[in-house]
C-alpha cells in the first residue's frame, strides 16, 4: 500500500512527487513512457513566464507568478539551467496599442515586478532584429527561459534520491475505490503483464490523458484538448539572433507565435495552435512549419529559417474551463486532480508542486522526514570547469576525454554519467535529452552509432533492444543477410 | 538491327553508350558497333553489358577477434550480373577470423562463378 | 598546459589530410601531425565499401578501404605522426589548436601552419524540415551506411531513400544485397544528384525506381517509421497536391546533401564562401587566415575522392612552402566570377605571378545542360571554350589556367567563368 500514487512523471509529477518527499511517506510515480519528461513537458518553449498573461485571480495567475519567483533558488538547489532573459510582448503599427495596455495592469494586478512599456527606439537598442512594423513592447524583465528535460529530470531524480519509487513503462488502465483507497490496475509496457498498486491517495498527473483517468472516479466530468503546437528549433549560429523572449501582442489573428533564445544556446520558433482529436498526434505538418516562418517575422525579421536543424510538435493539455483544475472532486476524496496544465504550466510547476504537496501533508497529516535530501547536482559540463580541473578530471576518468557528439561536443564521460545516475537514460532519446548528444546541428547522424554502443555496453542490453525512445522504436532489426 | 542505350559504368564519367546490334532467333546477340564511348573501356563494357553483363560484387562478412567487427570483401574480377545474389547468399553465416589483410581469400570460386571473393581491407587482431 | 609546437597540424585523418601530409613531408616538412577523431586513419573511406575509388589516381577500381590504404600505408612510411581518438575543439587566428583525447585530456599545439581537412556532415531531417511524426527508422545514408558495414547491423527491411545523392544511390544497393527491400528513391530535383554510373549499377540493376521532382510529405509511425508519403513537386519545388503516394516502410534514409564541417573554420575567423560552405581560397589553397588552408569535402564536396587527393596534395605542397619561405609579400589577386550557371569556383581567385604553371580551377554547374560549352574570359576576352556534351550539378567541371597565359595580360582584373551555347 502507497501512501501516494503518482500519475505521470511529466514535470507536473515530479514536482510534486520531489515536494512530497520531504515527508515521511511512501510514495510512486505511474508512467507509461520508458523515461520521465516524455509527453508535454518535453515538447514546449521552454520559457518561464513573468505572468501576466492569465487572468487575475485565476489558479493560472497565482501559481505562474508564485513559480516564477521560486526558480532562482530552485535552478540553484537542483541544478537546472535557467536564465532570466526578460520578455517583451511586441505590438504592431496595425495593433490597438490598448492591447499592451491591458497586459500591463493585468501583471501589475497578479503581482508580476518591473513591467514597463518600451517605445521602438529604446526597444530597437534591446533587439536590434526585431521587426519594422513593431511600435513598441511590454517588457517583464522577470520573464525566463529554462530547460524542461533537466527540470523535469531534477525533480524527479532528486524524489527518487529521497525514495520515491517510480515505475517506468507502466500504463495505469483503470482506478476503483475501495474503502477510502484506490486500486490502479496497472500493465508494463514491454511485458503486458497486469498488477495492482493500491494507494490512499492518486494525484492525477496525466497530461492530457488526465481527464480520462478524474472520470473513473469523479462524476465531475472534465474534458482535456489536446492543443498541438508546432515548433522550429534553429542552429546555434542563430542564437543571438534575439535576447529577450519575444512574443507577439494577441489579436484577432490568433496567439501569434514566440521567438526565443532558449538556454542552450538555440533559437526557438513557434508555437501554432490546433485542436487535435488523437492525443499521441505529434506530427508536424507542412503547413504548420510554414505558417511560423510566416508569423514569427511579424516580430522579428530576417529569422534565419534556412538555419533549422529540427522541428517538433507537442500537445498542451486544455480543459474546458480555460485554467488550471487542482485539488480533489468532492465524490472522490483523496483524489487530487492537476489537470488542464496548459501554458503557463511549466512556470507554475514549482508552485503546483508545493500547493499539491501541502494539500496532499495536510489530508494524510504527513510529518517532514528529517533525511531529506534538498540538493541534487545536474550532469557535471566539463566545459565549465578550468582547464586544469578538467584534465584532473579527464586523468581521473578517461572518458571525459572522448568526445562522442562532435556538434555539442559531448563526451562518453557525460552520456555514462546520463546512463549510470538516478533514472539514468536507456535510450538515444534519453541520453539527447540529458547530455544534448545528438541534439546539434547533425541530428545525431554522427553519434548515433556510438551512442549506440555505449548502451549495449553499459546496460544490459543487445543492439536489438536499443531504442530511439522506448517502446518498438527500434534502431536495428537484425544483421547483415539475416532479416 | 536495333540499337540499345547504356550508361558506361567503367568510370565515373558514365559516358552514354549507343550499342548496334543484331539478334538471331535463337537469341544470341552480334554486336555491330559501339559509338559515344571515350575510352576502350566503354567499348569493352557495351560489349559486354549486351551479350553478358557482369558486375564486381562487394560485401561484408563478420570477423573474430579483430580491432572491427566486420571486413569488407569483393569479388576479385566481376562476375555475371545474374549471380549477385547468388554470391551474397553464398557469404552469409562465413566468419573468419582477424588478422586479416587486404587480398585474403574469404570464399573461393563463389557461386560457381570461378571468381573468389577477397577481403578489401586490413583488419588487426584484438 | 603544455604547449606542444609542430610545423604543420592537419586536422583530418581522411583522404584529404592523408594526401596533404604526404606532398608536405615530401616537401621537406618533418614536424607533421595529423589529428584525427576516429579510431583509425581514413576518414568516411572505411565505411564505402563499394568499388570504383581511384580509377584517376591508381588506374585501378578500388574499394574505398583499399583506396584509403594506399595512402596511410604512404603516411606510415614516411613516418608521420598522427593522434587517433582526437578531437580538435579550437583553432585560434594565431593557428593555436585546443585539441583533447583520453590520455593526454585537453592540451594546445601551436602550428606554423595548419590544412583544414575536416570533411563534410550530412544534412539532417530536421534541416529539410520534412513534416510527420519522429519515430525510430529515419536515418542519414551514411549513418546507416556505418552501421551495414562497419557494425553489421541493418537499420530496417523495407526502405524508402529520399535523396538521390551518390550515398542514397550506394545504399539502395547496399540494402539490397543485405537482403532489404528498397521500394523507391524520390529525388526533389528533376536531375539526380549522383554520378550517372551508380544510377545504373545501383538502382537500374536491382529495379529500383527513381522518381525525379519528388518529395517526402509525411512520414507516419509513433515508434517506429510504418509508412512514408511521397509526391510529386511543380517547377517552385513545393509539392503539388493530389499526386501523394504513400509506400508501408520501416525506414526512411536521407541523401540530400552534404555540408562542409566549417565549425572550427569559423572560431578560426576564417571567411567562407556562402555557396559552398567552405573557405574561400586562392589558388594555393589557403584561407583568408594566414598559414591555415584547406583542402578536400571541407572546402567543398567533391564528387571523386581522387579530386579530393590531388587537391590536398596542393595543400599540402602549399603549406611546405609557406612553412619554408612564409608568406608571399602583398601580390595581386585576380578574382574568378563564378557566371552563367557556374555556381562557384574553387579557389575563388588567383595570384598571377605565384601561381603553379597550371592551376585546376574546380566548380559545379547549377543545372543539366546539353551540349554547352564551358567558356573563359579575361576581362572581355574569349580565352577557351570547351564543349561539353552533358554537364550535371551531381559532378564537378573543371578548367585549367596557366601561368604563362595569364603573364600575357599584365592588367588582367577579372577572369570569368560560365556556361554558354556551342
Amino acid at each position: 500500500m502507497y501512501d501516494v500514487a503518482i500519475i505521470g512523471a511529466g514535470v507536473i509529477g515530479s514536482a510534486i512527487a520531489r515536494e512530497l518527499s520531504r515527508y515521511q511517506a511512501n510514495i510512486c510515480v505511474i508512467e507509461k513512457e520508458e523515461d520521465v519528461c516524455n509527453g508535454t513537458s518535453k515538447a514546449n518553449s521552454a520559457i518561464i513566464h513573468a505572468g501576466f498573461d492569465a487572468k487575475p485571480g485565476s489558479l493560472k495567475a497565482i501559481l505562474n507568478v508564485r513559480g516564477n519567483k521560486m526558480m532562482d533558488a530552485l535552478s540553484e538547489e537542483l541544478d537546472i539551467p535557467f536564465m532570466r532573459n526578460g520578455s517583451l510582448v511586441v505590438c504592431t503599427k496595425d495593433q490597438d496599442k490598448t492591447g499592451l495596455h491591458d497586459l500591463l495592469q493585468k501583471g501589475i494586478e497578479n503581482g508580476v515586478p518591473g513591467l514597463k512599456i518600451v517605445e521602438r527606439e529604446e526597444l530597437l537598442k534591446m533587439e536590434p532584429n526585431i521587426s519594422d512594423d513593431v511600435t513598441c513592447a511590454l517588457y517583464a524583465p522577470t520573464g525566463g527561459i529554462v530547460c524542461p528535460f533537466h527540470m523535469t529530470m531534477a525533480f524527479a531524480e532528486n524524489a527518487c534520491m529521497n525514495d520515491v519509487s517510480f515505475f517506468l513503462n507502466t500504463k495505469v488502465n483503470s482506478i476503483d475505490k475501495n474503502e477510502g483507497n484506490y486500486v490502479l490496475k496497472v500493465q508494463h509496457v514491454d511485458t503486458n503483464q497486469e498488477e495492482f498498486i493500491q494507494a490512499k491517495v492518486v494525484i492525477n498527473a496525466a497530461g492530457v490523458y488526465a481527464d480520462e483517468f478524474n472520470n473513473m472516479v469523479s462524476e465531475h466530468k472534465l474534458h482535456i484538448t489536446a492543443r498541438k503546437g508546432e515548433y522550429c528549433l534553429l542552429d546555434k549560429d542563430a542564437g543571438h539572433h534575439v535576447s529577450h523572449t519575444i512574443f507577439q501582442l494577441p489579436s484577432k489573428m490568433g496567439k501569434g507565435v514566440l521567438v526565443t533564445p532558449t538556454v542552450h544556446g538555440n533559437l526557438l520558433v513557434g508555437p501554432t495552435a490546433e485542436d487535435v482529436d488523437n492525443k499521441e498526434s505529434l506530427n508536424t505538418t507542412q503547413e504548420g512549419l510554414d505558417s511560423l516562418a510566416r508569423t514569427s517575422a511579424l516580430s522579428v525579421k530576417n529569422v534565419p529559417m534556412r538555419q533549422v536543424i529540427t522541428s517538433f510538435s507537442g500537445l498542451r493539455a486544455h480543459e474546458d474551463c480555460n485554467d488550471f483544475v487542482i485539488g480533489e472532486p468532492d465524490d472522490a476524496k483523496g483524489f487530487f486532480n492537476v489537470a488542464g496544465i496548459e501554458s503557463p504550466g511549466l512556470s507554475s510547476a514549482p508552485a503546483i508542486g508545493e500547493m499539491v504537496a501541502s494539500s496532499v501533508r495536510d489530508y494524510l497529516g504527513l510529518s517532514e522526514k528529517t533525511n531529506f535530501i534538498a540538493k541534487r547536482k545536474g550532469i557535471l559540463k566539463p566545459e565549465e570547469l578550468s582547464l586544469k580541473k578538467r584534465n584532473e578530471l579527464i586523468k581521473s576518468c578517461p572518458a571525459y576525454g572522448n568526445i562522442i557528439c562532435r556538434c555539442e561536443m559531448i563526451s562518453e564521460g557525460e552520456i555514462l554519467d546520463a546512463i549510470h545516475r538516478p533514472l539514468g537514460a536507456r535510450s538515444l532519446d534519453g541520453v539527447k535529452r540529458r547530455t544534448r548528444a545528438g541534439m546539434g546541428r547533425c541530428q545525431s547522424g554522427f553519434c548515433s552509432p556510438r551512442t549506440m554502443e555505449i548502451l549495449e555496453r553499459e546496460l544490459p542490453l543487445t543492439m536489438y533492444d536499443i531504442t530511439k525512445n522506448g517502446g518498438n522504436s527500434k534502431l536495428v532489426v537484425g544483421i547483415n543477410k539475416e532479416i | 538491327m536495333n540499337t540499345r542505350e547504356l550508361t558506361c559504368i567503367g568510370c565515373p564519367l558514365g559516358c552514354s553508350l549507343t550499342v548496334s546490334l543484331n539478334t538471331d532467333a535463337d537469341g544470341s546477340v552480334e554486336v555491330i558497333s559501339v559509338t559515344g564511348n571515350t575510352c576502350p573501356k566503354g567499348d569493352i563494357y557495351a560489349r559486354k553489358e549486351v551479350t553478358n553483363p557482369t558486375r564486381i560484387v562487394t560485401s561484408t562478412v563478420r570477423v573474430n577477434n579483430g580491432t572491427s567487427p566486420m571486413v569488407n570483401v569483393k569479388t576479385e574480377t566481376d562476375i555475371p550480373k545474374n549471380k549477385i545474389f547468388a554470391c551474397t547468399n553464398a557469404l552469409r553465416g562465413i566468419e573468419i577470423s582477424a588478422p586479416v589483410k587486404i587480398g585474403d581469400i574469404v570464399l573461393e570460386n563463389v557461386a560457381d562463378t570461378g571468381v573468389n571473393v577477397i577481403a578489401a581491407r586490413n583488419i588487426m587482431a584484438k | 598546459m603544455v604547449m606542444k609546437q609542430y610545423d604543420l597540424v592537419i586536422v583530418g585523418g581522411g583522404p584529404a589530410g592523408l594526401a596533404a601530409a604526404v606532398a608536405a613531408r615530401d616537401k621537406g616538412i618533418q614536424d607533421i601531425l595529423i589529428i584525427e577523431r576516429d579510431k583509425e586513419l581514413g576518414g568516411i573511406l572505411n565505411q564505402c565499401i563499394h568499388n570504383g575509388f581511384g580509377l584517376h589516381t591508381f588506374k585501378q577500381e578500388l574499394t574505398g578501404p583499399e583506396y584509403a590504404s594506399r595512402f596511410i600505408e604512404q603516411v606510415l612510411e614516411r613516418g608521420i605522426e598522427y593522434k587517433l581518438n582526437t578531437m580538435v575543439m579550437d583553432i585560434t587566428p594565431e593557428k593555436y589548436v585546443t585539441a583533447m583525447n583520453r590520455e593526454d585530456g585537453m592540451f594546445q599545439i601551436s602550428a606554423k601552419a595548419i590544412i583544414l581537412a575536416m570533411g563534410c556532415r550530412e544534412r539532417s531531417r530536421g534541416a529539410l524540415n520534412i513534416p510527420g511524426y519522429r519515430p525510430a527508422g529515419i536515418f542519414s545514408a551514411g549513418t546507416a551506411q556505418r552501421l551495414v558495414n562497419m557494425e553489421g547491423y541493418m537499420p530496417g527491411k523495407e526502405v524508402v531513400i529520399l535523396g538521390s545523392g551518390d550515398i542514397g544511390l550506394i545504399m539502395a544497393r547496399r540494402m539490397t544485397l543485405e537482403g532489404a527491400k528498397v521500394k523507391v528513391v524520390a529525388e526533389l530535383m528533376p536531375y539526380s544528384g549522383g554520378l550517372k554510373r551508380n544510377i545504373v549499377q545501383c538502382l537500374d540493376d536491382f529495379d529500383i525506381p527513381l522518381k525525379l521532382s519528388h518529395t517526402v510529405v509525411d512520414i507516419e509511425g509513433k515508434n517506429r517509421v510504418e509508412a512514408v508519403t511521397i509526391a510529386k513537386v511543380g517547377p517552385d519545388r513545393k509539392p503539388i497536391p493530389g499526386t501523394e503516394e504513400r509506400y508501408t516502410c520501416d525506414t526512411l534514409l536521407l541523401s540530400c546533401g552534404l555540408i562542409p564541417e566549417n565549425e572550427l573554420s569559423k572560431s578560426a575567423g576564417i571567411a567562407l564562401n556562402r555557396v559552398t560552405s567552405g573557405p574561400i581560397v586562392g589558388d594555393n589553397l589557403e584561407t583568408n587566415v594566414d598559414g591555415i588552408f584547406a583542402c578536400g569535402n571541407v572546402l567543398h564536396v567533391h564528387d571523386l575522392v581522387d579530386y579530393v587527393s590531388q587537391e590536398a596534395a596542393t595543400a599540402g605542397k602549399n603549406a611546405a612552402l609557406y612553412i619554408l619561405n612564409g608568406s608571399a609579400p602583398n601580390v595581386k589577386t585576380v578574382e574568378i566570377a563564378p557566371e552563367g550557371g557556374v555556381r562557384y569556383t574553387v579557389p575563388k581567385y588567383i595570384r598571377p605571378t605565384e601561381m603553379d604553371d597550371n592551376i585546376t580551377v574546380r566548380f559545379r554547374v547549377g543545372d543539366v545542360y546539353k551540349n554547352k560549352a564551358i567558356v573563359t574570359y579575361f576581362d572581355d576576352e574569349l580565352i577557351s571554350k570547351r564543349k561539353r556534351p552533358v554537364m550535371a550539378p551531381g559532378e564537378m567541371e573543371q578548367v585549367v589556367l596557366s601561368k604563362k597565359k595569364l603573364a600575357e595580360y599584365p592588367n588582367l582584373n577579372k577572369i570569368t567563368i560560365c556556361i554558354e551555347d556551342v
